[in-house]
């Protein structure tokens, strides 16, 4: 099926920070929304349509697009709210980019945000689990990962120092981004001298706690001729969400598919397809993945195509994704730098765009065409989208 | 006549939610209650079967996602098996069951129980990752008589079978 094609025009994020005190949600969504609406060169009355996400366990405030809309320049326009878990920023990304693939609206406005501040985040992730089934023994995202982590380093031989190169290379990378929370010069020892949260994962194999928002114009092709900016163009996006209970993603990788990372396998494969890309190492010039801990970091690799299973920790000690490289991964110090949860995915996809853009500042890769972002949370879902420099030929829905 | 501006830091104003309790009352569904009584009843597991694919479930689920089909079979599944994957958790967080502090260490696992085609996580009784290793035997301990009240905690953890 054709789609429209689709250009980002405008990006705003807050500074990524452990705590804003001094704001409020709908002050914090403010400050992103105005930064995008003024980096787009619009007004708020210019927007056709909204759509927002966060994920409310983590506040323990209900219904953002309800309450935000003052800040979010939702008042008296469509607005949708999108909540994925971990993927919540890349699925709010994916639907504006819909709404305005479809024809229906020319420019829309994409918002995530969080305070991840205001609550216990392993506690509140728990909430989002079946009450019979995980609850009563899940430990959130640290543990899940931590159970991964220990099947990939038994079945490849991977390292704890492998995924500390991640941490380390990903820190550094920050350290050219203003708008970081964690930015650090760390060395290899450094991570490994953390203490342990859940073994083999450590304290410096986590993404950090983090208070931010993001917002993101998208505009149709008709319209994109309005704004200043160069369009990043959609070339493609693809996602999968293959499991219900937390056990599941393990069963996958070990009876069901046989396959590290199916979610990601298959978004990837249709993606690519789409796109056009067969080989990713050669064809895409920067990647802002979203890496919830280190060991992500050599795993995804693998699942993206950019290496053979069992081949991501060569892959990334070759310092082919570092700035530099044939493909750098996260010049903005990624998710392992900040993680605003809700906002998380959808700096992605503005991070890419202005990579695209040629607008990253002291983070940029030169000579970006092809940027590729991903979401990933809940159990396991991959969301994923392909930016370009060039308009699309056509774009594939 | 103004007012001063905005307070400094210092000032910030933080809420606690507090001690409120919004209780809410899940249903496990007949199926699941099944499953549930018979770990409370009996001390045994029991899972479902797919009529399309065979696979077997543990804990219960009434649709085999990938087939898309409706399970009904019950089977009996051994209360032993295997560990799939681990780790040893030591970090604090707030339990959201009890709202208190989850006592840490303790082993972690994904056990593939014998008879079944899914995973359970749950406890396993050692706390240093070197002397856990993928592959090894593991057999559920259940809480005593008259305390298992209908609950996965009604098995206390997963013993490492030496």
């Amino acid at each position: 099926m054709a789609a429209g094609r689709v250009g980002i025009v405008g990006v705003g994020m807050t500074k990524q920070r452990s705590s804003r005190r001094d704001v409020t949600g709908v002050e914090l969504i403010n400050e992103a929304v105005r930064a995008a609406l003024d980096d787009a060169g619009i007004k708020r009355k210019e927007i056709d349509a909204v759509v927002i996400g966060n994920m409310d366990h983590f506040e323990g405030i209900n219904y953002v697009d309800t309450w935000s809309v003052d800040g979010s320049g939702a008042l008296g326009k469509p607005v949708m709210k999108m909540t994925t878990g971990g993927t919540t920023g890349s699925t709010v990304a994916m639907g504006a980019y819909y709404h305005v693939a479809s024809g229906m609206f020319d420019r829309v406005l994409a918002i995530g945000w969080e305070k991840n501040s205001e609550s216990d985040t392993t506690g509140a992730i728990i909430t989002a689990f079946d009450p019979f089934w995980d609850r009563p023994t899940f430990a959130g995202a640290v543990a899940g990962l931590a159970l991964e982590a220990t099947l990939y380093m038994s079945e490849t031989g991977a390292t704890e120092e492998d995924a500390a190169y991640i941490a380390v290379r990903d820190r550094r990378h920050a350290l050219n981004n203003p708008y970081a929370h964690l930015k650090m010069d760390a060395k290899i020892e450094d991570i490994m001298a953390t203490p342990y949260l859940s073994w083999p994962v450590k304290l410096g194999d986590m993404c950090p706690r983090t208070d931010g928002a993001c917002a993101v114009v998208f505009s149709s092709e008709a319209a994109v001729a309005e704004f200043p900016n160069p369009p990043a163009w959609v070339h493609g996006v693809a996602d999968r969400h293959l499991w219900a209970y937390t056990s599941d993603p393990y069963v996958n990788q070990k009876v069901v598919g046989g396959t590290w990372f199916p979610a990601m396998e298959r978004a990837t494969e249709e993606l690519y397809r789409k796109v056009g890309i067969t080989d990713p190492l050669e064809q895409i010039d920067v990647a802002e993945l979203y890496l919830p801990y280190s060991f992500a970091g050599l795993r995804y690799m693998e699942s993206l195509g950019f290496c053979e299973r069992g081949g991501g920790p060569a892959l990334v000690r070759s310092g082919e994704t570092d700035m530099g490289g044939r493909c750098p991964v996260n010049p903005s110090g990624g998710v392992m730098s900040s993680n605003a949860i809700g906002a998380t995915g959808l700096l992605r996809v503005a991070e890419a765009a202005l990579q695209v853009q040629g607008r990253a500042g002291d983070r940029q890769v030169p000579d970006v065409k092809l940027a590729l972002a991903t979401g990933f949370g809940g159990c396991y879902w991959s969301d994923e989208l392909v930016l370009g420099k060039d308009k699309p030929e056509k774009v594939r829905g | 006549m103004a007012v001063s501006q905005p307070v400094p830091k210092k000032e910030y104003i933080v809420i606690d939610s507090g001690d409120l309790e919004q209780p809410f009352r899940w249903s496990a569904g007949s199926y699941g209650s099944r499953f549930l009584t018979e770990i409370r009843d009996e001390k045994k597991f029991i899972g479902i079967r797919c009529p399309k694919c065979g696979k077997v479930y543990v804990p219960m689920r009434r649709v085999c996602g990938p087939c898309y089909a409706e399970m009904t079979e019950l089977v009996p599944v051994s209360d032993e098996g295997r560990i799939v994957t681990y780790s040893v958790v030591s970090f604090g967080f707030v339990d959201p069951s009890t709202g208190q502090q989850k006592p840490v260490p303790y082993g972690y696992a994904a056990i593939h129980l014998d008879g079944a085609d899914s995973y359970l996580l749950h406890f396993v009784d050692e706390t240093d990752p070197a002397k856990i290793k993928p592959g090894d035997r593991v057999k559920a301990v259940f809480e005593e008589d008259g305390k298992r009240t209908g609950s996965l905690l009604d098995i206390k953890y997963f013993e490492i079978q030496r």
